[in-house]
């Protein structure tokens, strides 16, 4: 059967369907379920689509012309369906699929307007990653790059009558857009230099060396900024954490499997750009590196399960970028698809024990094993993934990223990275003992989640499971060269050895914890502080923003109110003034018509 | 023969004993019976300015400028009438609705 281009254009089409269906139809929205099961049959489709798309390892590019002018239009639309992209629109629909029925469930307390709310969202979410995904310039990329951030911006301030929701979502919309504008900035000055935003003319371009622009290392820096800010990398990493203000399914979506992912995917859609400037590339490597460790040290002394996920988020999005910078993109990429099935897993997981004790902290947990074997089973299945333990799929591409950054020559960031696999292992095994086995707390009886939460999680399980098998199986295609033959045995110990740690401190009781963190004090305290990130930002705001509008607002009351005020005052003095001219007798007036006629005859006679 | 200038004398006279009276009269009435004697120093000027020239206009012109001034009269005391019944006085000084 012959594909056409028709088949990725359906799978971006179902989601805008079902959006502007649900936003123009408000009674439909506000049945609450029908929604959800409205959006849910739209991404399904989508999902199905993709899939097939996928494969038969479809390859098309199709663009339409957007912008026309003289010489070619200056903007086109259109879609870049190749091996990435149809890896990606799996990833996307897949999860956003098990994400829908899983919210069905446990956002299922709502009110029906929040809920129809909720998928109308969700649906402009899935249209707008798949917008990204499908890109086939820098200008459609960086529009559809901007609805997901507003989506983002949306789902976090979805119970926005809580004030920390609405916060987290403000600073998430701030800081992505910080790195937003760089992004802006750098496309802009790309096309000034080159005249095109497509990337297939670009990288034709970059492969005749045809692009040697002045400052291409600023520009891609500008660009990368994008990226820092979408995915989370340091110093731009605070935003995710406070994200986890919204629902959990959101987290699990935008937050974990796809849009923090777009910067990732930016950076190796455009590898080729990229590989021009090594310098940027070896600024990305390190980044990613110094983002992944600091991100695990937060997480190893962070108590609530939500943001623990959300640390190991931008750990692993660390390692991504790093491989990137490495120039081993496609295992970056490879991380990237592993990481989304197994952490959407982990969030839903979370989600369901959220939903089960009604706590986010994990010290209130404990012993939920017994209550909740099924959850905790994929948990701990998602626990292992991400720690890289075979054959799970988390193994193969963390050995590849690692193998990546190794073949670099890049030993600072490897050993950054080899650490940061260790303490994966130790803050992920540690919320696991936490929370399922330890003593189990008094109060509450949890319970399973019903089977339209659960059985997302199996399926994710599953997925994490077969995916590592067949990676086991036909071997990391990713990696050009095979990885030295010591790898595999060191980053499998490594997550062993973190996992033991865990299981020393937190569950034998071997060790313990709070006499861990009194050796550690000065690290201790400054992970559990966030290393002063947060209150940096927050100062910068407080410092210079609101001293400025303080500024600003003291010239506008005093300066150009001053003056107004002056004025408005002289007027009214002199009003005053002049009043008392106005005597009202109509003879005083009579008086004053006489005498200037008198007047205006003696200036006649003098100067005739 | 009575030159010309003399009725225009007369008749700047006329109209400044007018102009003074309306300046200076308390009385409303008082008011209106100035501006009367100022309308009739131009009527006399109109009148000897006819007879200088030997030209009829001016009397024409006379006649309608008494006739307009009656009607003026009858206008300006009905007002007069309507500020009393208002006001319960005609002093011009005390009619000072207009002060600032």
């Amino acid at each position: 059967m012959t594909l056409n281009v028709g088949l990725p254009l359906l799978v971006l089409a179902m989601p805008l369907v079902s959006f502007v269906l649900l936003a123009i139809v408000g009674p439909l929205r506000r049945t609450g379920r029908g929604a959800g099961l409205v959006s849910i049959a739209a991404i399904a489709t989508s999902c199905a689509a993709a899939v097939f798309v996928w494969t038969q390892g479809f390859v098309a590019e199709r663009t339409w012309s957007w912008i026309p002018a003289d010489g070619g239009p200056v903007a086109t639309v259109g879609v870049l369906v190749d091996s990435i992209s149809n890896a990606m629109l799996v990833l996307v629909t897949l999860v956003s699929l098990l994400v829908q029925i899983y919210s069905l469930a446990y956002l299922g307390d709502e009110r029906p307007a929040a809920l129809g709310r909720y998928y109308t969202y969700q649906s402009l979410f899935v249209f707008s990653m798949l917008g990204l995904v499908l890109a086939p310039g820098f200008l459609q990329m960086f529009i559809f790059w901007e609805l997901v951030g507003l989506c983002s911006y949306l789902l976090i301030g979805f119970w926005y009558e809580r004030p920390a929701a609405a916060r987290a979502a403000v600073k998430a919309f701030w800081i992505t857009k910080l790195g937003d504008v760089g992004f802006i900035v750098g496309i802009v000055l790309l096309w000034s230099a080159t005249g095109t935003f497509e990337f297939t003319e670009l990288f034709e371009k970059a492969q005749a060396n045809a692009l040697a622009v002045p400052g291409l290392a600023a520009i891609m820096c500008l660009i990368y900024l994008g990226a820092v800010g979408k995915s989370a990398q340091f110093p731009l990493h605070v935003w995710l954490p406070d994200a986890m203000e919204g629902p959990t399914p959101v987290s699990a979506l935008i937050h974990a499997a796809t849009m923090v992912t777009a910067g990732v995917y930016m950076v190796t859609r455009t590898e080729p750009l990229f590989a021009l400037v090594p310098g940027v590339l070896t600024l990305i490597a390190w980044v990613g590196a110094f983002t992944a460790l600091l991100a695990a040290t937060m997480a190893c002394v962070e108590g609530d399960i939500k943001r623990v996920l959300a640390y190991s988020t931008v750990s692993q999005l660390g390692y991504m970028m790093a491989a990137a910078g490495s120039g081993a993109a496609p295992a970056g990429f490879l991380h990237l698809l592993t990481h989304g099935l197994f952490k959407a897993l982990l969030f839903l997981a979370a989600g369901a024990v959220i939903h089960a004790v009604g706590t986010n902290d994990i010290f209130r947990m404990g012993g939920l094993f017994r209550a909740m074997p099924q959850t905790a089973i994929v948990f701990v299945v998602g626990t292992l993934a991400l720690a890289g333990v075979p054959p799970l799929a988390g193994f193969f591409s963390k050995e590849a990223v690692l193998g990546g950054v190794w073949e670099a020559h890049l030993t600072g960031p490897f050993l950054m990275l080899a650490l940061t696999a260790l303490l994966t292992a130790f803050y992920m095994f540690r919320v696991v003992f936490v929370t399922f086995f330890g003593r189990a707390h008094a109060g509450g009886h949890p319970h399973e989640a019903p089977w339209a939460m659960r059985g997302p999680l199996w399926l994710l399980a599953a997925l994490t499971l077969v995916v590592g098998i067949r990676l086991a199986m036909h071997g990391v295609e990713a990696a050009e060269e095979a990885p030295p033959g010591w790898l595999p045995p060191f980053s499998v110990g490594l997550a062993l050895a973190g996992g033991a740690l865990a299981w020393a401190m937190y569950q034998r009781g071997a060790i313990d914890p709070a006499r861990v963190s009194a050796v550690l004090a000065p690290l201790d305290y400054l992970a559990r502080r966030r290393y002063g990130l947060d209150a940096l930002y927050a100062g910068l705001y407080r410092g210079i923003i609101l001293g400025f509008s303080r500024l600003i607002g003291w010239i506008d009351r005093y300066f150009v109110d001053g003056i107004l005020n002056a004025l408005t005052a002289l007027t009214l003095r002199a009003g005053d003034a002049l009043r008392h001219i106005q005597s009202g007798r109509a003879q005083d007036y009579v008086y004053g018509v006489a005498f200037g006629v008198l007047l205006l005859f003696v200036w006649a006679q003098l100067w005739r | 023969m009575i030159g010309l200038s003399s009725y225009l004398v007369l008749a700047a006279l006329v109209f400044s004993i007018g102009l003074f009276g309306v300046l200076t009269r308390r009385n409303a009435v008082g008011i209106l019976l100035g501006i009367e004697l100022m309308l009739n120093a131009v009527n006399i000027n109109l009148v000897a300015f006819a007879r200088y020239n030997g030209d009829l206009t001016g009397l024409i012109f006379t006649l309608f400028t008494i006739s307009i001034t009656v009607a003026e009269v009858a206008v300006g005391l009905a007002i007069v009438i309507a500020i009393f019944r208002v006001r319960r006085t005609v002093e011009a000084d005390r009619l000072d609705l207009l002060r600032g």
